[in-house]
């Protein structure tokens, strides 16, 4: 049996015994739907529909609707895309990065963290498909043989990389979340007392017995996984960010992008982790497995990779005047002085100054502060992508044609809609999945049990 | 003789493993071990070989790197060759860089794909199967050890039953099958 240090604080809290912990998981599950929830639900709801209908409009009328002219070609799509892909990286990092480095107190939260990938990079994946305009033919994107030649998709491209990029990385997530599941579907199958519930869960669990082999298995099957999603996520986020580095738009063109947008895309995640698992520990009633430690822990995360994203600030502006490449420097200085100046405030406020009060441990550790901090960041996060795309496209190589970009009702309409289609799957799966690892969870209570590490000492 | 299968239910996973150490060092051979989450050290004592999935997965994974390096040369290199920018696509080893980022995710697809697949057929835990674990409670908070007459055909079934009710299980039963 592992033991861990007297002094290092539970991480179950309570006196939870194995099937206490079931108990608990399945609360939600077996029981009516709180106030709460439904609440949740109805705003969600509503706001997906607003922004389902928005979609539809776009489709039928044509990306004209949003606010793009020839000059800002890209604009909130693709900040929305870029935006929701970093989100979805805090899942990935908490199931596989941390597996790695055997963090037990990832246990509590992976599961909820990758779902949240998954719902992320899906509304991630709607944007580039929108921004298509004819989202019919949205097969093009992959070399598939066809009467033009074969005409191939050029493989030379960083927007084609992407597609194999995200594609991947969207499928082995959902195989690593649902590998994950079927015990835990398993637990609640032989839980639950007929009806509906039994034979949804019997499906869901495939038929898992819990033999030793099947363990051994499963944890092979998750280092592994856990081993080849590490780099995934690494790629995944250089890749998005060769759609711009790759380019030469002065503002774009860096070789500093691919590790930049990578931490920023872990420190936005865990941003939107901390907005989601702090709501959903109250509304569940999770407060004895996902503590004031977890977000401790994940503050530390968020101050690191925030201060990695600052020096990447700091860099680029640095070099920007360094080179020497005066088209390089205008770039950057339009960036902070020129009409968009806001955005750029905004982005080095949410990211670069907020996350540092976090050094102060009264601070880490309040949950309201954390709460509040997740916001601003998830506020700055997406100004980020904001500064970075359209402030480098709206003064091109003529000042005949410089412009600026004003959104649309559509483009506001969509990004909304996104959340709220986002949050009303996240409160699906809150209500329907197990929202902890429990089985995992288990395996940790002898070591990381408050009455565990109570009774022996 | 009946053939016989017993079922003997700890409350502890530590005590399913000791118990299991016990009637081991005895003759006994343990068919088969249910649990809710994995025992750590379970495997040796019971016999259970060290699985082969990560070598599979890194079989899948070479197929992904060498699929998507044949995909693109034909692509790019055979069948179409185009001029991008003044950088032509003339021969693989030319092009290998930018042809690299998708070779990694394919390769990654595969290797992901495949183990899981495998994983999921190997354990025969796929969509349908109904599930076989003795009592509901060895996917919750019970540790259950089977043991078969079959398997230890030199002991009589007074003798395992003795001997597994040495190890004080919650609950031991007997059943013939």
């Amino acid at each position: 049996m592992q033991k861990e240090a007297a002094i290092r604080e539970p991480l179950i809290l309570g006196d939870k015994s194995y099937s206490q912990i079931t108990e608990d998981v399945m609360a939600p599950i077996v029981g009516s739907p709180t106030m709460w929830w439904k609440v949740l639900i109805t705003i969600s709801g509503i706001v997906a529909a607003w922004g389902i209908g928005n979609i539809l409009y776009l489709l039928g009328v044509g990306i004209g609707t949003w606010g793009l002219n020839k000059t800002v070609g890209w604009a909130w799509d693709i900040t929305n895309f870029v935006w929701w892909v970093g989100i979805g990286h805090a899942g990935t990092l908490i199931s596989a990065v941390l597996l790695l480095f055997r963090q037990k107190w990832r246990m509590a939260i992976n599961r909820s963290a990758e779902a949240m990938t998954i719902f992320a990079v899906m509304m991630a994946a709607l944007f580039p498909g929108i921004h298509m305009g004819r989202i019919w033919q949205a097969y093009w994107v992959f070399p598939l043989p066809n009467q033009f030649g074969s005409l191939w998709v050029n493989f030379n491209s960083p927007l084609l990389w992407d597609v194999f990029a995200i594609s991947t990385y969207f499928s082995v997530s959902l195989v690593f979340w649902y590998i994950g599941l079927i015990p835990d579907f398993a637990t609640i199958r032989d839980k639950v007392t007929g009806g509906w519930r039994k034979k949804l869960y019997t499906a869901l669990s495939f038929g898992w017995s819990g033999r030793a082999k099947h363990w051994t298995r499963f944890e092979e099957v998750s280092l592994v996984l856990a081993g080849i999603a590490t780099p995934l996520v690494f790629s995944v986020h250089s890749i998005v960010s060769m759609d711009f580095a790759t380019a030469i738009i002065p503002g774009w063109h860096t070789t500093i992008f691919p590790p930049y947008f990578v931490s920023g895309a872990v420190f936005s995640g865990f941003a939107m982790v901390l907005t989601l698992l702090l709501i959903m520990r109250k509304v569940m009633g999770l407060e004895a497995y996902i503590h004031t430690k977890h977000v401790e822990y994940m503050n530390i995360v968020i101050i690191v990779t925030g201060s990695i994203v600052g020096v990447a600030y700091i860099t680029e502006l640095f070099i920007s005047w360094y080179s020497g490449v005066e088209y390089e420097s205008y770039a950057f200085i339009n960036r902070a002085t020129g009409p968009y100046w806001w955005s750029y405030a905004i982005m080095m406020t949410c990211n670069v100054v907020s996350p540092q009060l976090f050094w102060f441990k009264k601070l880490r550790t309040s949950l309201m502060f954390t709460f509040i901090m997740s916001l601003i960041i998830n506020l700055g996060m997406w100004y980020e992508r904001y500064v970075i795309i359209v402030t480098s496209l709206h003064r091109d190589y003529l000042p005949s044609s410089w412009s600026e970009f004003h959104s649309t009702f559509v483009d506001l309409g969509i990004f909304v809609g996104t959340l709220g289609i986002f949050m009303t799957l996240f409160l699906l799966f809150a209500r329907f999945f197990p929202v902890l690892a429990l089985n995992e969870l288990k395996t940790i209570l002898k070591s990381s049990g408050e009455n565990f590490k109570k009774a022996d000492h | 003789m009946a053939r016989k299968v017993f079922h003997a239910m700890y409350d502890d996973d530590d005590k399913l493993k000791e118990a299991a150490q016990l009637i081991v060092d005895k003759g006994i051979r343990v068919k088969e071990v249910f649990s809710p989450f994995p025992i750590h050290g379970i495997d040796p004592i019971i016999g259970v070989k060290r699985t082969r999935l990560a070598i599979c997965a890194f079989m899948y994974a070479l197929t992904g790197t060498s699929l998507a390096l044949l995909g693109m040369w034909y692509f790019m290199i055979s069948d179409w060759p185009m001029n991008i920018g003044g950088k032509p696509n003339q021969s693989l080893i030319n092009n290998i860089t930018s042809f690299l980022p998708v070779t990694f995710e394919f390769s990654v697809l595969c290797g992901a794909h495949g183990m899981s697949i495998t994983y999921l057929l190997r354990n025969g835990t796929v969509p349908g199967m109904i599930a076989d674990n003795p009592h509901p409670r060895s996917t919750n908070d019970r540790f259950i050890m089977e043991v078969t007459t079959d398997e230890n055909s030199s002991m009589s079934v007074a003798d395992i039953s003795q001997i597994l009710s040495s190890t004080n299980p919650e609950e031991l039963s007997e059943k013939e099958y």
